[in-house]
């Protein structure tokens, strides 16, 4: 294998991993902040205790984001130098921004987050918990600008032609409100904050049904689930205004999204559907004319299809892209139905009963981080084969000096750690959810928490 | 290009890159050398305290790290591009010991048994031996330069990476992080803790003196081109000189037991030794071993003026804040150590 497919797949594991973790984080931290400060008003324990618990969960997400994105920021250099020269200029400046504004809020705060709870005043901890969860909601801002400027690029000038090129800032406002930035950047918070929720429900509907930390658990379920609902239903909006982007700048992309290939025809859109490279067909169910109409609100718009761009400027994986995309379209859907069911029974008053929703909600946790990963992956894929749009090619963008075996050898190495690591999460995150959210004398008084915790520590 | 008080932009950015990895190895310093000891306290509990002294510093400290990769890809991309390329094998490993290291002090705590505890302290003592040596070795290859073509790419074998002056350089770091990790866990001790750190510290120090000797004459002989800008302007020889006198300040505090000012002086010996490279090296960056022509320097590698207008003034308004805050946890964390329900 060549270093372009290599470095490719080396890139897509290492940021499909680290974005495991940085959803949850960003997601956790409004649920702790949500959970103090409710604390703070009523003077509560039982949010203190949630928060206290939250916090552990956290510190084990948090952990492993922070030592997985070290790499990611290291890789541009390593992996993707002529990329790095190329876009040094504007990229570079949102990295260290994200450095100085947000890593740093986010890791000096950490420590009083983590160890201070008995150290200093609960107001000054609220402070910490607040700076930490804004530091990471400023680390997604800063990343998602510099991503959405390699989608669509704006406030730059080109200097230099062939191997000198590169893009020079001219207006720095241009650059970060980049026609794609806002769209993208809210829907990557409101997919963050869906994943905290999500896993918060979970863990705690696993608790009702098994009949622990019932009144502490209902009370952060409500919590979370009010989350979901307004950001599920926010999500549905801000995806279609990332759509609307989509169309207008990356025409490519758009009709990769929907296997769209006549050149300048009625666009469908489908519901399911399985693309046929070879003879450029999408069998599945359709809404005739449904992106012609979405694009132009009328059902017979014309839509520039696959074939209306060359062979080399357009993304070749189109079923893989219109796999990733109808998924996550799916599941943003269905987080909508469950949290919509969980309010009405709420409204009911017996969403604590009803057994099947809460199993519902216990294994509901992966559809978020699902979503979040086929996004990327849609959107990553689609703007292929360009690295930035319309500048510079994804095979232009690699290290001269860096060779096949040298990447291979990181793979593998990056694969078994992984590996490794995300074993040691599992096992950790399941621990601590075992223990759940008391302190440890208290613990030793429930006859079936010291079975479940014997069970686990033997 | 644009100048502010006289200097280039360039020329500022180059000095923010610079008190950024200044600080990056003065806080990850005392860490990393205090990760160095790990294996050399014996009991359980010293074991725990050493963690904790750390514990809640050590990824701040780590930050500076982050944004200083950051402010090298904002400022000097073709730095940035050609070094991590090049260096390719070393800073993958560097990556991957970062990982191990984080890894380790977040799980060695969530479990009592012993194999357990035992394979995560080992796994944080080689991790922060390797990474505190692994700076040096690349700190040494950028004293020694790099065949760097006129396209800015390098064009050697990175096996060229391992050289004895580099090792030497390795070393040389190692054993100043331990000192200066030695020094801070004292600080935070008491009891015979607080006098097996003392020991080991005076250790720390007489082998970092040594080595640090041998690696100061060994670049006066074989890379002279390192001394020249001492040698044509007198003035500068101030600044090894006040680095040599604070070396010395280090034993003579630590005998009179005065060990936050010895702790003082071991971070301003790195800042010194920092600033000796960086007068070794301006304007250059990355030195060409082909050509000196080919060199990277501060003014062809730099990003646009512009960019670098922006970036200093978010320099200005992020360097306090950050100072603001890593103040604000050391000085809740301020004391000796004691372990609560939060410890690791
Ligand atoms: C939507 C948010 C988001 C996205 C798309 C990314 N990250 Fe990330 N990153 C975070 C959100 C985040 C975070 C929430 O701030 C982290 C993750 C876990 C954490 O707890 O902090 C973090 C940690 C983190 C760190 C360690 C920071 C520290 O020491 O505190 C680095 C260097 C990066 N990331 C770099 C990257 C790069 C280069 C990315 C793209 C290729 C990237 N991240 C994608
Ligand atoms: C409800 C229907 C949804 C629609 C119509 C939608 C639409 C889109 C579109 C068009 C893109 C591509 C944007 C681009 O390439 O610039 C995208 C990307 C993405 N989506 Fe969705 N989405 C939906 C739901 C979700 C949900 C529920 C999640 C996660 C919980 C999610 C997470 C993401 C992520 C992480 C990306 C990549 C980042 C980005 O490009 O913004 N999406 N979405
Ligand atoms: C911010 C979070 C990001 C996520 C979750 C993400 C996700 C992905 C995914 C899933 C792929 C694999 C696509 C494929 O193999 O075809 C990919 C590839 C890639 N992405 Fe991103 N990306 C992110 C940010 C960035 C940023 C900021 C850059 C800026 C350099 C970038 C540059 C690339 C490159 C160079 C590749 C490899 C070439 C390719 O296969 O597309 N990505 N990314």
């Amino acid at each position: 294998m060549d270093v372009e497919i290599l470095s490719r797949l080396q890139f897509a594991l290492t940021i499909s991993f680290h974005y495991i973790y940085p959803p949850l984080s960003i997601g956790l931290g409004l649920i702790m902040v949500i959970m103090e400060g409710l604390y703070l008003r009523t003077g509560d324990k039982q949010y203190e205790d949630l928060a206290r618990f939250w916090t552990r969960i956290f510190a084990v997400t948090f952990g492993i984001g922070v030592a997985t994105g070290i790499v990611m920021e290291f890789e541009f250099g390593t992996n993707w130098a002529t990329y790095s020269r190329y876009v040094g200029d504007i990229f570079g400046s949102a990295l260290a921004a994200e450095g100085i504004f947000a890593f740093a809020l986010e890791s000096g705060f950490l420590g009083v987050l983590l160890f201070g709870w008995d150290r200093v005043k609960p107001a000054v901890h609220f402070i910490a918990t607040v700076g930490v969860w804004l530091g990471s909601m400023f680390s997604a801002i800063w990343i998602v600008v510099a991503n959405s400027w390699q989608q669509t690029p704006a406030g730059y000038h080109i200097v230099g032609t062939g191997m000198e090129a590169r893009a020079e800032i001219t207006d720095f406002w241009a650059m970060v409100f980049n026609p794609s930035s806002v769209e993208r950047l809210s829907h990557v918070w409101l997919g963050s904050f869906l994943a905290g929720a999500f896993l918060v429900m979970s863990v705690h509907a696993w608790y009702l049904l098994h009949g622990r930390f019932g009144d502490i658990s209902k009370k952060a379920f409500r919590i979370a689930l009010l989350v979901a609902v307004v950001s599920s239903l926010a999500q549905l909006f801000a995806g279609h205004k990332s759509a609307e982007v989509v169309a207008e700048h990356q025409p490519a992309k758009l009709a990769a999204l929907e296997g769209h290939y006549d050149s300048l025809g009625v666009a469908d859109m489908y519901l399911i559907g399985w693309v046929d490279k070879e003879n450029k067909k999408v069998t599945g169910i359709r809404i005739p004319g449904g992106l012609s109409f979405l694009t132009g609100f009328d059902f017979k718009t014309r839509v520039k299809g696959l074939d209306y761009f060359g062979e080399e400027d357009r993304p070749s994986a189109v079923n893989a892209i219109f796999q990733f995309y109808h998924i996550m379209v799916a599941i943003g859907m269905a987080l909508i139905a469950i949290s919509l069911a969980g309010l009405y029974y709420w409204w009911r008053g017996t969403l604590f009963e009803k057994r099947w929703l809460l199993w519902g909600f216990v294994g509901a946790v992966l559809l978020p981080q699902i979503a979040n990963q086929a996004g990327w992956f849609a959107a990553e894929m689609g703007r292929q084969p360009w690295v930035v749009y319309g500048h510079l090619r994804t095979s232009d963008a690699l290290s001269k000096s860096v060779t096949a075996n040298h990447v291979l050898f990181s793979i593998i190495l990056f694969t078994i750690i992984y590996i490794f690591l995300f074993t040691l999460f599992v096992y950790m995150m399941n621990k601590k959810i075992q223990h759940g959210p008391v302190s440890g004398e208290l613990m030793d008084d429930r006859p079936r928490q010291k079975d479940m915790t014997k069970k686990i520590t033997d | 290009m644009e100048t502010f008080l006289g200097l280039e932009y360039s020329t500022w950015w180059f000095l923010v890159v610079g008190g950024v990895f200044s600080g990056y190895a003065i806080l990850d310093g005392f860490d990393l050398g205090a990760g160095a000891w790990h294996l050399f306290l014996k009991k359980e509990k010293s074991r725990r305290i050493a963690l904790n002294a750390i514990g809640p510093v050590w990824d701040g400290n780590e930050v500076w790290l982050v944004i200083g990769g950051g402010a090298l890809f904002a400022g000097f991309p073709d730095v940035y591009a050609t070094v991590f390329s090049a260096m390719y094998i070393p800073f993958i490993l560097f990556l991957v010991m970062l990982i191990f290291r984080a890894v380790s002090i977040e799980f060695r705590s969530k479990e009592n048994m012993n194999w357990w505890r035992k394979s995560w302290d080992r796994a944080y003592s080689f991790s922060s031996i390797l990474l505190a040596f692994l700076l040096g070795v690349v700190l040494g290859n950028i004293l020694l330069g790099m065949p760097i073509g006129a396209d800015k790419e390098f064009s050697g074998s990175w096996l060229s990476f391992i050289n004895p002056y580099a090792i030497l350089v390795g070393f040389c770091s190692l054993t100043l992080f331990m000192m200066h990790g030695a020094i801070y866990l004292i600080m935070k001790t008491e009891g015979r803790l607080y006098q097996k750190m003392a020991i080991l510290a005076r250790r720390a120090i007489i082998a970092f003196i040594v080595i640090f000797a041998i690696t100061t004459i060994y670049t006066l002989i074989y890379l002279p081109h390192l001394s020249d800008k001492f040698k044509s302007n007198q003035w500068l020889f101030i600044v090894p000189l006040l680095a040599m006198l604070s070396i010395a300040n280090i034993p003579r505090l630590v005998t009179k037991r005065k060990y936050v000012q010895s702790f003082v002086f071991s971070a301003l010996t790195i800042a010194l030794l920092l600033i000796v490279v960086a007068i070794e090296l301006y304007p250059v960056m990355i030195i060409s071993t082909i050509d000196p022509a080919y060199s990277l320097t501060v003014q062809n590698a730099s990003s646009s003026e512009k960019s670098l207008e922006i970036m200093l003034i978010f320099a200005a308004i992020g360097v306090p804040l950050v100072a603001i805050y890593t103040t604000f946890v050391f000085w809740t964390f301020r004391g000796k150590v004691t372990l609560d329900d939060h410890s690791y």
